[in-house]
């Protein structure tokens, strides 16, 4: 898969703003389908992550992204021709707004898998929703049933610090600030393992990596 | 190459025996040392000596561009190093704009105030109207949790990263009757001082015993300190003739520009430790962050800026 001409140079863009720093913390980069998940402070999240990752393997993850926010103009190009981005209605989100149907969320889940394929990974912010960057959030459930449905599926962790004070959430112009983003080791769905337990098993091995 | 003062070709030629000399010595002691305990110590040694070659081209490179190249070098500097500041300190999702204003605004003014030669606003600029406003805004954005600790973390950051670290291109704007180019007096600083920290290194790693500051800073010696500040001195009273000095002078100052690069250090060095960290930044390989390079010159700019505007400026 060839990538977009202008993504080398915004992966750069990204890894110079937020002058990341990339660890891989008992782990290491891996070309095999993978799902990346992340906590998520700020809309720099998945620009950083994706650009953090060695260019082969870049050229075939895509992010997942809200349906409600990346939708409009030029987001939406952005998004959609240089990300690849994968987007994903919010069940939450379309409750607020009124008159609207729920989100089916095994639409979405239909929606991923179309979207790996077999050899692409993913880009994924199981918190849903941006957070102050104090917390990190409860799961939503859209990680367990991926596993569900591609059960060896590749789960790697990666904390982002830092990103939630170059741009938080509701500011639009970034400082600067030295980020770091730690990998840790890969992780599946293992058999018959309930949906609560698989979600704070998965979130404990993302918060792990705040200190390390 | 009108920028180019034969006297600054000297110092340049000087600088490159001495990086060739340094490189030599660090390939001979990594082939001859097999010790494992010493191998750690000696590749930081070698990457420490490729980082001063990268260092060097920028800096004279920068200096054959002229005013405008060393101005955005050290603006350049300032940014980088302010970064690497705030991240290390607590700041609140309230101090996010004011920061914008330290690192957009006030830090390019300062470097555009030296460009157009104004010295009197370039030298209230930070100490006078940014002290004022970082707290003003930071009311206005309205949270009061720890309000003068966050209000004077950000004034201390541009005071230090940048109004300090301005004054070393602020040199070029000293017009000293009968002295050529004011570059050489840029570079004598910069040699004089980055030379006193080497100096103090190699001296420490040679017959450090003593720790002067073993709370502060565990790496600094009696020994290091002493013998780095002396052949520094030396060197400094060496290149008199690049100077508007007598060799007595050149001393002098020589010896107050390593005096207050040391006080540099070790006030950033106290700050490292309260943090709980060792180096401030991983840009420059061997040596830390543009922080932990520029820390001496950010305490003996101002002071040798001075002393010359008062000695030496009409």
């Amino acid at each position: 898969m060839k990538s977009h001409p202008l993504a080398g140079i915004i992966a750069g863009a990204a890894r110079l703003i937020s002058g990341v720093k990339v660890r891989w913390v008992d782990s290491e980069p891996d070309p095999r389908q993978t799902v990346y998940f992340a906590n998520h402070t700020s809309h720099l999240d998945f620009v950083v992550l994706w650009s953090s990752l060695p260019p082969g393997i870049r050229a075939r993850t895509r992010p997942v992204a809200a349906q409600d926010y990346w939708e409009k103009g030029i987001r939406r190009a952005i998004a959609v021709n240089v990300f690849r981005a994968v987007l994903v209605a919010r069940q939450q989100k379309n409750q607020e707004i009124q008159g609207t149907p729920a989100a089916d969320p095994r639409e979405a889940i239909d929606h991923m898998l179309d979207a790996m394929g077999n050899d692409h990974s993913l880009i994924l912010f199981p918190e849903g929703t941006r957070g102050t960057g104090e917390e990190v959030a409860a799961f939503k459930s859209g990680l367990y049933y991926l596993c569900q449905r591609k059960p060896d599926l590749r789960l790697v962790p990666g904390y982002l610090n830092n990103l939630n004070r170059i741009l938080p959430k509701g500011e639009f112009l970034p400082v600067p600030f030295i980020s770091r983003l730690t990998f840790g080791p890969a992780m599946c769905l293992a058999p018959d393992e309930p949906k609560p337990v698989f979600l704070a098993r998965a979130r404990d091995a993302l918060c792990r990596l705040r200190n390390i | 190459m009108k920028n180019l003062d034969p006297q600054l070709v000297w110092a340049f030629a000087g600088v490159l025996g001495l990086l060739s000399v340094s490189s030599l010595i660090g390939l001979v002691l990594k082939a001859v040392i097999k010790k494992p305990e010493a191998q750690s110590t000696i590749s930081n040694l070698n990457a420490r000596i490729g980082a001063w070659w990268i260092m060097s081209a920028i800096f004279a490179l920068t200096i054959v561009i002229g005013p405008i190249g060393s101005l955005v070098l050290f603006g350049l500097m300032s940014l980088l190093a302010l970064r690497e500041y705030v991240t290390l300190l607590p700041t609140r999702r309230a101090d996010h704009r004011t920061l914008f204003w330290a690192f957009f605004i006030f830090t390019p003014l300062q470097y555009f105030l030296i460009g157009i030669q104004w010295y009197g606003m370039f030298a209230i600029l930070i100490p006078v109207y940014a002290f004022l406003f970082v707290p003003t805004r930071l009311a206005i954005a309205g949270d009061t949790g720890s309000f003068l600790e966050r209000a004077s973390t950000i004034q201390w950051g541009l005071m230090i990263c940048v109004y300090c670290l301005s004054y070393t291109p602020a040199l070029l704007m000293l017009r000293i009757p009968d002295y050529g180019r004011p570059a050489k007096l840029m570079l004598y600083l910069v040699l004089v001082d980055q030379l006193s920290d080497v100096l103090q290194y190699v001296w420490g790693k040679l017959l450090g015993r003593h720790k002067i500051a073993p709370v502060v800073s565990p790496n600094k010696t009696w020994e290091g300190f002493l013998g780095g500040i002396l052949t520094a001195t030396l060197i400094g009273t060496a290149l008199w003739w690049m100077t508007p000095f007598t060799p007595a002078v050149a001393a002098a100052v020589s010896l107050t520009i390593t005096l207050m690069g040391f006080a540099g250090g070790l006030t950033m060095s106290a700050i490292k430790r309260d943090r709980g960290v060792k180096d401030y930044g991983t840009l420059i390989k061997g040596h830390g962050g543009i922080f932990d390079r520029m820390d001496s010159m950010c305490f003996a700019a101002p002071i040798f800026f001075h002393i010359v505007r008062y000695f030496y400026v009409r």
